[in-house]
């Protein structure tokens, strides 16, 4: 089979590395070539941070570039907007629709620009927009929207599930064993906006 | 048993199955993680040293007493460890040596993006470079096997890429190795000129040795195409893109032993094809070596240039003319640039400097991010413990008058790596500068590792802590003092009668990492739109956590931990 791509992205701080490495754990469980690349040190802080898995029969580049995604999956929307050139033609687009602002916002040097998920709609994208972080709050901390991100991803994707609660075991300490796994079932269930 | 394993980890894995027995290194990304997984297998001494010159030291010490040894750094880390390195390529190694040194193509995390194969070549010490999980842990065994062999200690070359992207493992048993005997042997190993002559002309023999392995070693591999209208010589990261873009449309050779390289195998190859393109990131090192060695059917840096990494769709583009389609929207996206985080303490502390417009010697870490806005605060940042020494030169530059507003800023981790020589400096060469630690009790930036100030070391047990007051003290500062950056008027007061003071003087800026597991968050403020009135205060503070909607502002409360300095800030008290 052709290398398949997903991008994870977000802003530093909200879990995108255990998200890639739950879905890297699930894609190497189903006997795939798996590749997922993190970004760590300075660009973690509070910035633009990007996660690629590809999989496939043999993987080489562990890099995704610009109309090469399959899917992309956001935890914040204007991350989502500056992603859109990643997704191939009939790509999915997965997002959270919570808004972070960035520095440039913040201090009043750009704007957050409104209505993305109606222009990431117009724009041709295969669209899937929940409140992961109202979902993440109502399993038990906002910081498991990375983990319902991966629940409505796995909705999407034909792997059994018993591969997916594998994988939050061996990703998730014990003690965060059960709020994941309500986070993840959550996330399975959601629909988009 | 099969693991998807970051490159740094496989790394790990390979010092663990090759017997390592001591490991010593500085932090430094893309490099850290492999000392820190390694330091999991009880199996293995591992620390965290001041620096990358101390790690380097140590490991050879192990070396030469029979134990096979590890020291990681990133690229700039080998500058400071250069001193030893280029002497070790002459003493060689009793046991095993190896050496990782991570290269940060794209500028990731650094200043700087060197290509340190030029160490390897300057200092005559062997470079192998794997492209993904699996080969660090195969090369780094076979560097092992080969130190002992050459008797020279090897350099793994690692990048970002291959570093943090996670590929399949198959896990071995550890081979657990004996010490090897330690016999006196002043003319290997006491390198003063009568016995450095000798060792040069070993080193010499042992290049050539080197390269006669290179001609046949299975890290060089050909991969012919029957389909290849060209051929690529490549290494590293960018073998990866190269089968990625080309496929079979190429013939490829893989340089996995970068330094030295091999001489008939890369004519044999070349002579193949018409055509055959070098594509290497960072610096044209195989490209001058074809070329002197009179290959030049190629090309290379024309084409792809020096700069940043050389992913699938340069190659793709610039040998195929493919582009990819993609849509973007129109609208302008605007940056999100890294932050320091909600509650960071450095960030009270950068507001001050900034509200008494002094110029401010920078350093490397977390609070380098104090360059950005909407804080400015930083005027300069070169390198590990630059600060202090660059502060001492500004100030001697322009005297008396300067050294009233100007501060150095530099962590805690920092200041120990190479930021107290400054310091001694100052003191001994009585400049009147103000330094200031930023104490935040731990190495932030690479993600929270223990240093020599934290109380305790790599593994996590107690260990010896330094007491920075007393050690300022010990180098002749006399003027120390210890404030708290969450206190505004306690800072500026403190900051505002050091610079005024006619002699020089330490401010240690002390409050732990918003982000250690020990440090107790407070319930998340609020904004009470009713008493707030959209002057904008709050957000001089650079805060990640506020921001402005319909003219008020706004606390996200999954980020705030209610540092209170935001509330401090609101001169009508509208932050509860």
């Amino acid at each position: 089979m052709e290398t398949k791509s997903i991008m994870i992205v977000g802003v530093g701080g909200q879990g995108s590395l255990l998200a890639s490495r739950l879905l890297g754990n699930v894609l190497l469980a189903q006997g795939y070539d798996v590749k997922v690349s993190e970004v760590h040190g300075m660009s973690q802080r509070g910035g633009s941070v990007v996660t690629y898995v590809k999989y496939g029969e043999k993987v080489y580049s562990p890099v995704i570039e610009k109309g090469e995604a399959d899917a992309v999956i956001s935890f914040e929307l204007l991350e989502a907007a500056r992603c859109l050139p990643y997704l191939k033609k009939g790509g999915k687009l997965i997002t959270s629709t919570q808004q972070i602002d960035p520095m440039p916002v913040i201090t009043g040097a750009a704007q957050y620009p409104e209505d993305l998920v109606g222009k990431l709609r117009a724009a041709g994208a295969e669209l899937v927009a929940v409140d992961a972080l109202s979902l993440a709050e109502e399993a038990g901390t906002s910081k498991a929207s990375n983990v319902v991100l991966m629940g409505v991803l796995a909705a999407r994707m034909d792997y059994p599930m018993e591969l997916w609660q594998n994988a939050i075991e061996q990703c998730v300490p014990a003690k965060f064993l059960e709020l994941n796994k309500k986070a993840f079932e959550l996330g399975l269930n959601a629909q988009s906006v | 048993m099969k693991k998807l394993m970051l490159g740094n980890e496989a790394f790990a894995r390979g010092l663990y199955e090759a017997g390592c027995r001591v490991v010593s290194s500085y932090p430094g990304t893309p490099s850290t993680e492999i000392t820190e997984e390694v330091a999991k297998y009880d199996e293995v001494y591992a620390e965290w040293a001041p620096n990358e010159k101390v790690a380097m030291e140590t490991a050879l010490g192990a070396s030469i007493a029979g134990a096979r040894s590890f020291c990681g750094m990133k690229h700039v880390g080998l500058n400071v460890a250069a001193d030893p390195l280029y002497t070790a390529g002459y003493t060689g190694v009793n046991a095993g040596m190896v050496i990782a040194v991570a290269d940060d193509q794209g500028m990731h995390s650094s200043q700087n993006e060197q290509d340190s194969r030029h160490h390897a070549i300057a200092s005559k010490v062997p470079m192998l470079e794997p492209s993904d999980s699996t080969e660090c842990k195969e090369f780094v065994k076979l560097a092992f096997e080969l130190s002992e062999q050459f008797d020279a200690p090897f350099i793994v070359r690692m990048s970002t890429r291959v570093a943090h992207s996670q590929s399949i493992v198959e896990m071995e048993d550890r081979q657990e190795r004996e010490l090897k005997p330690y016999e006196k042997t002043p003319q290997k190993f006491v390198m003063m000129p009568a016995f450095a002559k000798g060792r040069h002309v070993f080193v010499e023999e042992r290049t050539k040795k080197l390269v006669e392995y290179a001609e046949t070693s299975p890290l060089n591999r050909t991969e012919i195409s029957d389909k290849a209208e060209f051929g690529v010589i490549t290494n590293g990261a960018a073998y990866q893109y190269v089968k990625e873009a080309l496929g079979d449309k190429a013939s490829v050779l893989k340089l996995g032993m970068v330094n030295p390289l091999p001489v008939k195998l890369i004519q044999d190859f070349a002579a193949k094809y018409e055509q055959v393109y070098v594509i290497e990131e960072l610096d044209g090192i195989i490209e001058t070596h074809c070329r002197s060695i009179g290959v030049n059917n190629i090309k290379g840096k024309e084409i792809f240039g020096y700069i940043g990494e050389l992913p699938q769709s340069v190659i793709a583009e610039k040998l195929l003319g493919e582009k990819k389609e993609f849509t973007a929207l129109e609208d302008n996206i605007p940056v999100r640039p890294p932050v320091m985080c909600a509650g960071c303490p450095h960030r009270r502390l950068f507001y001050c400097l900034k509200k008494l417009g002094v110029t401010v010697s920078g350093d490397i870490g977390c609070y380098t991010l104090g360059a950005a806005a909407p804080l400015n605060a930083i005027d300069t940042t070169i390198c590990m413990g630059a600060s202090i020494s660059g502060l001492h030169g500004f100030n001697k530059a322009r005297g008396a008058e300067s050294e009233h507003k100007t501060v150095a800023v530099i962590g805690d981790s920092t200041f120990m790596h190479s930021g107290m020589t400054g310091l001694v400096n100052i003191a001994y060469n009585n400049s009147n500068s103000t330094v200031i630690i930023l104490d935040n009790s731990i190495t932030g930036m690479t993600g929270h590792q223990q240093n020599p100030t934290t109380g305790k070391n790599l593994k996590g047990d107690p260990a010896a802590a330094v007491n920075l007051e007393e050690l300022c003290k010990a180098i002749g500062i006399k003027r120390v003092r210890v404030t708290d950056p969450y206190k505004l008027a306690e800072t500026e007061a403190a900051i505002k009668e050091e610079l005024e003071a006619d002699e020089a003087s330490v401010i240690i800026s002390r409050r732990p990492c918003a982000l250690l597991k020990y440090v107790k968050h407070n319930p998340p403020f609020k904004v009470n739109t009713e008493k707030c009135v959209g002057c904008k205060m709050c957000m001089k503070l650079g805060c990640p956590a506020i921001s402005m909607r319909d003219g008020k502002a706004v606390i996200d409360h999954t980020q705030c931990v209610g540092c209170g300095i935001c509330k401090e800030q609101c001169r009508i008290g509208a932050i509860e």
